[in-house]
């Protein structure tokens, strides 16, 4: 048998390169390069493997602004054979459900799929429910948290990694499985990879090619609405020290310590 | 479902068990919830899965239940998503909660995404505040967002439940009170304990220094160590004064410590009597996690590092020049002290 399988993928800014403003307490975007989420990276190695274990596809599909087409580039350079844009001024403002709604219409109109794979979650929203989200709408079954996974003809055998210790479960296909970083070390990309990348089309879908509504997707079909954004409130009182006051720092730490009853 | 489809009322929260167990996190949350049912003047329930319970479930109502569901089958020894999910959305079809609130755990964290897309309601990750708007009566929801930099406060208008996942150690658990309510132990049709998926086994982790959560101290290294080895000088002070060990986030990234060390909501949320983080500037997805500590000591060579805005003794300088003289201090103080 072959393998149809899909990684879900989301192109988020590189975390490691945003600043605070120290003033405003806001983030520094401007200039930040954006990257793949790095779990979804390793969600991509391993359909990759998969595919070239039993034979198959790996469609790789994100949904986001028409920039985000560098990062299904990048994912056909790490071994991706088809992508799928998912871009519409419509799905502006989405929240998981909303997004999750139009991930899932992607997979019915574009699958059946054996396995669907992503991050357990992204670096920038750390909602963690898309993955959840696309399987309950789409009926697959689901994993979370997976660590460790064996693909087998009618399923995937997981370790998945949960506050007690190792989860191991049988996931029949089709199935959704959310992952983490233990799971691989995700490959570079090839020179081959590159050029096939370079030369790659790109499947672009929007709100008429899915056949969604206008209510369902965006803002307009997000049940969740932001109220409002605040940096967070300062509640203690800083005592400062650096320089030749450090000493004097350090015997307050002793202090708090003492008082503690730690020393 | 949308808020006119049925006569929402109540607040249920999904209890967790673990070992047959209640886990603490149920605590913390029928607490909670108890405090915004004052506020709307609705009832708590409580919702428990378990094999076979061997804590006494009637003890939530000190904490602020009204009433207890205790769903017990053979099928619930070990966790499984399939089962979890058919269980919780037969009691919300039965209880229509108008609030549903779950810990963010894994398997919260896995059910109650499952559960929202398949009620086609709202669910707000990873809360970090929980109160009742005086003027709608609707459930804000608030978390760090857009990379954990900023607070976003969250409503769900008009879909239900309103849902929202809180991390353990968010809030305390209150005080215990004399009160009392109802135990139910629903039955629920045959078929909603079975489910593809097959849960095998699971093979509990050895302690790996014990539960940073469990810690009166926790000492926290991040990328401001420079390298993987630094956190040798994290560890020999969490040891001199029985700490656990921290990190941020980008020091997990990069596999300079393991996953279990990870402070923050994307970590664990930690509540100690004193928090000591060196080399962590502060992003609020890591402040979120530990800035209800009693006392926070930061050191930082940045003197704009966020952290220091929450901290009580902010010590600018080189990590690599305080720590080692801070850890000297300490055991002149206890030889001192022993004689």
């Amino acid at each position: 048998m072959t393998m149809n399988l899909a990684v879900l993928i989301k192109q988020v800014p590189d975390s490691d390169e945003v600043k605070m403003d120290p003033e405003k307490g806001t983030m520094i975007r401007e200039g930040v390069s954006s990257i793949i989420n790095p779990l979804d990276l390793n969600a991509l190695e391993a359909a990759v493997g998969i595919s070239k274990a039993f034979g198959g596809r790996v469609t790789v599909l994100t949904m986001g602004p028409s920039q985000a087409e560098e990062a299904l580039r990048e994912a056909i350079a790490l071994g991706a054979d088809r992508a799928i844009l998912l871009s519409d001024r419509a799905f502006a403002g989405a929240d998981s459900w909303a997004t999750s709604l139009v991930l899932a219409e992607t997979l019915r109109k574009t699958g059946p799929y054996d396995i669907v794979l992503a991050g357990e979650k992204a670096t920038d929203g750390e909602t963690g429910q898309v993955g959840p989200e696309v399987a309950a709408l789409m009926g697959y079954n689901l994993a979370t948290y997976v660590s460790f996974l064996d693909a087998g003809p009618r399923g995937v055998s997981v370790k998945c990694t949960v506050e007690e210790g190792t989860l191991y479960q049988w996931i029949p296909l089709p199935c959704l499985l959310t992952v983490l970083n233990d799971l691989n070390e995700p490959s570079l990309p090839t020179l081959a990879g590159k050029k096939k990348a370079r030369r790659a089309e790109i499947l672009k879908l929007g709100l008429a090619e899915l056949g969604l509504t206008r209510e369902n997707v965006g803002l307009l079909g997000s049940p969740t609405r932001v109220v409002r954004i605040e940096t967070p409130k300062i509640t203690r009182q800083t005592e400062f020290f650096s320089a030749r006051d450090l000493e004097r720092g350090i015997d307050r730490v002793i202090d708090i310590l003492k008082e503690a009853a730690v020393i | 479902m949308r808020k006119e489809d049925r006569n929402f009322q109540g607040i249920l929260v999904f209890g967790e068990t673990r070992s047959n167990k209640i886990h603490s996190v149920t605590y913390e949350l029928t607490g909670k919830a108890r405090n915004l049912a004052d506020v709307k003047g609705c009832e708590v329930s409580v919702l428990l899965l378990a094999e076979s319970l061997r804590d006494d479930p009637s003890d939530l109502f000190r904490f602020g239940a009204d009433k207890v569901l205790v769903v017990q089958d053979p099928s619930l020894s070990i966790f499984n998503q399939g089962i979890a999910v058919n269980v919780l959305k037969a009691i919300i079809e039965a209880e229509n909660p108008e609030i549903l609130l779950a810990p963010a755990t894994t398997i919260g964290r896995t059910v109650l995404p499952s559960v929202a897309a398949m009620l086609q309601t709202g669910l707000t990750a990873d809360c970090t505040g929980l109160e009742i708007d005086p003027d709608s009566g609707l459930l804000l929801q608030t978390r760090p967002a857009i990379g954990g930099n900023v607070m976003a406060t969250i409503k769900t208008p008009v879909h239900r439940p309103q849902m929202a996942t809180v991390r353990p150690k968010t809030f305390r658990i209150p005080a215990p009170r004399n009160r009392t309510g109802t135990l139910i132990y629903p039955t629920l049709p045959k078929e909603t304990f079975s489910s593809p998926i097959q849960s095998i086994h699971l093979q509990r982790a050895e302690g790996d220094g014990g539960n940073i959560q469990d810690r009166d101290c926790v000492v926290s290294g991040g990328k401001g160590l420079r390298r993987p080895e630094g956190f040798r000088l994290i560890k020999e002070l969490a040891e001199l004064i029985d700490a656990g060990v921290g990190a941020s986030r980008p020091t997990v990234e990069a596999k300079w410590i393991s996953y279990p060390h990870q402070v923050g909501l994307s970590g664990k949320v930690v509540a100690p009597k004193i928090y000591l983080a060196a080399g962590i500037s502060g992003a609020v997805q890591h402040l979120a996690g530990m800035q209800t500590a009693q006392k926070i000591i930061a050191i930082n060579k940045d003197p704009e590092a966020p952290i220091f805005r929450i901290a009580d003794v902010a010590l600018c300088g080189d990590l690599y020049d305080i720590l080692p003289r801070l850890i000297e201090r300490i055991r002149v103080e206890r030889c001192e002290r022993n004689g």
